[in-house]
């Protein structure tokens, strides 16, 4: 593995043979000219309650088990769900959500999950980013499969960036992925009379060892890239109004790499606070506090992104959705199928997909949670396939049948 | 300004390398040399301990090198009063899990109850961390597994018995828990100081014995709560977020990752079987810090076939039989020493090592010692492609970092933080797999540029403590004097001794061992 990424680095760069800023201005040149396909993911840590994030308010049952946190049907006031199709609602704070589901730029996915029956955020999460629900063993994560399975000379070293302290499961494995805390401290952090920087690289270029010099080398085109983008002065577009958030300010960042040209093709970012056992509250509250933060962030960035949202697509996802039954805390417990929503504009929005199993007792998965009738491998392999253009997705979720079954996207 | 003069006496092949792997014949011989120069000493820091502490290499000469790996297999016999000082302020790490869970976890527990219940119905707009070992919880209980990393880091830095430090963090790797997952963190203490330690060196049917009925891995690996399908009984109050019946990880995982390896010769019946033979094996209170014990309601008592063996003792007996015969099996023997001979000697191990390693493992009955000092005594450990061969990992790093300068640090906490920027945290690998061993997984932009942020940190900024010697000593007796021209030259431009040392522990050589 390692002398064939070593290999593929070492042919991308003898393409342009000509020394450093000719080679990576060569090829964030190549990548602006090919309209760079970019997936930003956004992880709800800790099991979104779905049922209260796209409201099923045509279920009498919706309102039976949850009656202190239930949202009201559209039509009954400020604080009533927002219509989407005379069945499923928006909860009132994702309202800056709506006009991109009329714009048919939204689609949601509900009813979606794991078959594994797992109530363990951990063992969820993992199965969710590994990509091999059951599975524990998968040492990589499902992104970073797709992208070693589409390894390429002109990837540079920002093709997959998490904007999070650590590198999240799901972007683990052989192939190069980037966790970067804030895009302005990303170098060699000598503080003194810069003289480090050069120092390193010209030990890094001379090293013996191919691996490290190759990714050496890399880091510090990394670095001129960056520097060249100048994160410190980056001003959003068209007004967009990041909420002051560590996630808003995530999005912001990922806005700015994929604005700079510098080859991103998979953002990621940490929407965290998601487990309302306790007092989740309904219209206002907990829960809608963080669906404002989610809603007004994902707005702010695809006003920012404007017409590069030709080529994007965000997805929401969270390991898994809550009990249907409030319980005696006005929270929710750990439940199983969940909602995922998808923007972006290769997206065929403006409805919700996926069967809806129903909320009846007799139809709930073990007589408790909203079952599930779609596999998330169903929604991620689609996006792998017609948004990233792997058309083998087999190696990145082995064992998965390689079906279209929902046609989110335009051509999926 | 300090002017670095080039030496070029590494420039010679150091007489002790063999050239290649198959140089070295198939007996069962010592390599140790007689005369080994400092490369040659250098190498043996590095592989059995986290590198040279000035003043290592001549200490290591004087006693001879022989002498030396043999007192290194023999920790119990070197004092370390010094490490003993300098934990003797971490008062978590020798308490029991009970104390822990009492002093620290339950209250803790208790008061997150409490404030969820009195949540007010503000909206939170704080964002936490993807999961972080202790999801919103109090100080109390940071400080346990803070201690625990700060003793970790300060074992790997500071103690004499260098090897056992080395072999401890194998073996916890090789039975790898996670700290995040529920209350595993509770456990972590005792699981390394008295299942992981105790027998690093010891046989491994006790190690396999000691995990496997530890709560950590029992609750790690959900073995606490598979159960016989035909049972009604379950563990713990908490039903609702229960899975009833038999429950296949901690089973698959045995095989795979601890004892035969993913092509060690067993089936998905062989899981089934094994998984119906550790049913019962849970815990006491599990989320209050209680201990192993067996249940008789929730063992499968039919008869069960392991790789074609019967085991039919009934009760308990039934999971230490398989521990027996995995822990005897061939394909045991092959996938340990396989693993040693990858951490001591290469990435891709010299079979021929390999082999005769995991002989020994098979006429020892798995006495870990002895198998341990046939790779490191070995030829191929000597051989000329084992040099430098591995990439260190941000464990190896920082700790081999720390000692070079010869930084008496104050307090642990930065490194332990450096450690998890370079994508290792301490106890937080997810996955049963461990961290991985291969340079593949270590060298990336993001980390190596990390790497040479944290020589910057540490040889410039005060909390770390204070680098004790020169760019040049470290040169000589961290790297053996072994150095590229460009990299001598590069360090010959600095203009303070602080900048040509962090240049000389962010260099491409530094980074591996």
């Amino acid at each position: 593995m390692i002398s064939r990424r070593v290999f593929l680095k070492d042919g991308g760069l003898a393409l342009v043979s000509l020394g450093f800023a000719p080679a990576f201005l060569a090829r964030a040149a190549a990548q602006a000219k090919t309209k760079q396909r970019v997936l930003i993911a956004i992880f709800q840590r800790g099991a979104v309650d779905g049922l209260n994030m796209i409201i099923p308010f045509g279920e009498r049952e919706y309102y039976a088990a949850r009656p202190s946190i239930a949202i009201a049907p559209p039509g009954s006031g400020a604080d009533a769900a927002i219509d989407l199709d005379g069945f499923f609602g928006l909860h009132p704070r994702l309202a800056p959500l709506k006009p991109l589901y009329d714009a048919k730029q939204l689609a949601i996915v509900h009813a979606c999950g794991s078959h594994d029956g797992t109530r363990s955020h951990f063992d969820a999460q993992d199965y969710m980013e590994s990509g091999t629900p059951g599975v524990k063993s998968t040492r990589d994560g499902w992104m970073n499969r797709y992208l070693h399975a589409k390894e390429h000379e002109r990837a540079t070293p920002f093709r997959a960036v998490a904007v999070a302290p650590q590198l999240p499961r799901a972007l683990q494995g052989l192939a190069p992925a980037l966790a970067i805390g804030q895009l302005d401290r990303f170098g060699i952090r000598d503080g003194q009379n810069g003289m480090m920087q050069p120092s390193f690289e010209s030990e890094y270029a001379a090293a013996a060892n191919a691996l490290l010099r190759n990714t050496g080398r890399e880091a510090f085109n990394a670095i001129k890239m960056l520097k060249e983008a100048d994160p410190l002065r980056y001003t959003p577009a068209n007004g967009a109004d990041y909420p002051r958030s560590a996630f808003g300010e995530a999005l912001r960042q990922i806005a700015q790499l994929v604005k700079a040209d510098v080859g991103l093709e998979i953002a990621f970012a940490e929407s965290g606070n998601w487990d309302h056992h306790a007092n989740e509250g309904g219209a206002t509250g907990t829960l809608a506090g963080r669906l404002d933060d989610l809603a007004r962030g994902i707005a702010a960035l695809t006003r920012d992104l404007g017409d590069r949202m030709q080529d994007v697509i965000v997805m929401t996802m969270s390991e898994f959705g809550r009990a249907v039954t409030e319980n005696g805390s006005r929270g929710t417990d750990h439940g199983h199928g969940n909602a995922m929503t998808i923007v972006g504009g290769g997206v065929r929005g403006g409805k919700v997909y996926g069967r809806w199993p129903g909320l009846a007792q007799d139809q709930r998965y073990e007589g408790r949670d909203l079952a599930i009738t779609t596999d998330f491998r169903g929604v991620f392999s689609e996006v792998v396939r017609g948004h990233l253009g792997l058309h083998d997705t087999r190696s990145v979720f082995p064992g998965f049948p390689e079906t279209v079954t929902l046609t989110v996207l335009r051509n999926p | 300004m300090r002017r670095i003069p080039l030496r070029r006496s590494a420039s010679v092949l150091g007489a002790a390398f063999i050239l290649t792997w198959s140089a070295t014949g198939t007996a069962q011989r010592s390599g140790v040399p007689g005369r080994p120069d400092d490369r040659t000493i250098v190498h043996v820091l590095n592989r059995i301990g986290f590198g040279p502490a000035p003043g290592d290499v001549e200490k290591v000469r004087r006693m001879g090198l022989a002498a030396y790996i043999d007192q290194q297999l023999q920790p119990e016999r070197i004092a370390d009063a010094g490490m003993t000082e300098r934990l003797a302020g971490f008062t978590t790490v020798a308490m029991s899990t009970r104390e822990l869970a009492d002093t620290y976890f339950v209250p803790a527990l208790m008061a997150r109850q409490r404030r969820q219940r009195q949540t007010t119905q503000e909206p939170s707009m704080m964002q936490t961390a993807p999961r972080q070992p202790v999801p919103g919880a109090g100080n109390a209980e940071r400080q346990v597994l803070g201690e625990l990393a700060e003793q970790k880091l300060l074992r790997a830095i500071y103690s004499e018995r260098q090897l056992q430090e080395v072999l401890v963090d194998f073996w916890f790797n090789h039975f790898n828990v996670f700290a995040g997952k529920g209350p595993v963190r509770m456990y972590l203490t005792e699981y390394e100081r008295d299942a992981i330690r105790p027998h690093a060196m010891g046989r491994f049917r006790d190690l396999l014995g000691a995990t496997a009925k530890s709560p950590a891995m029992l609750f790690y690996l959900d073995n606490w709560q598979s159960a016989a399908e035909s049972t009604t009984m379950r563990p713990g109050p908490r039903q609702q977020n229960m899975r009833r019946g038999l429950n296949e990880n901690y089973a698959r995982e045995l095989m795979e990752l601890h004892t035969l390896g993913v092509d060690g010769g067993y089936t998905q019946k062989d899981v089934q079987e094994v998984a119906r033979a550790f049913t019962g094996w849970t815990i006491r209170q599990p989320r209050m810090g209680g201990e192993f014990r067996f249940e008789p309601r929730m063992h499968d008592e039919r008869e069960k076939v392991v790789l074609g063996q019967r085991i039919a003792v009934g009760g308990m007996k039934d999971g230490e039989a398989v521990l027996d015969l995995l822990a005897r099996h061939p394909s045991t023997a092959t996938f340990i020493a396989t693993k040693l001979a990858r951490r001591f000697v290469a990435d891709e191990p010299p079979p021929a090592l390999v082999d005769r390693a995991a002989k020994r493992f098979a006429q020892t009955d798995g006495d870990i010692r002895e198998v341990v000092r046939t790779i490191v005594t070995s030829p191929e450990f000597f051989a000329a492609p084992a040099y430098r061969a591995k990439v260190k990992t941000p464990l190896e790093f920082v700790a081999s970092a720390v000692r070079a300068a010869g930084v008496n640090v104050l307090t642990a906490r930065p490194l332990v933080q450096a450690v998890r920027e370079l994508g290792m945290p301490l106890y937080g690998c997810q996955p049963p797999t461990g961290y991985s061993d291969e340079a593949a997984a270590w060298v990336n932009t993001g980390a190596l540029l990390n790497r040479m942020n944290f020589a910057v940190a540490l040889t410039s900024r005060r909390p770390m403590g204070r680098v004790s010697v020169s760019s040049d000593a470290v040169i000589q007796q961290a790297l053996g004097g072994d150095l590229s021209d460009a990299t001598r030259a590069t360090i010959a431009k600095a203009t303070e001794p602080a900048q040509a040392i962090a240049l000389v522990l962010g260099s491409p050589e530094f980074q591996k061992r």
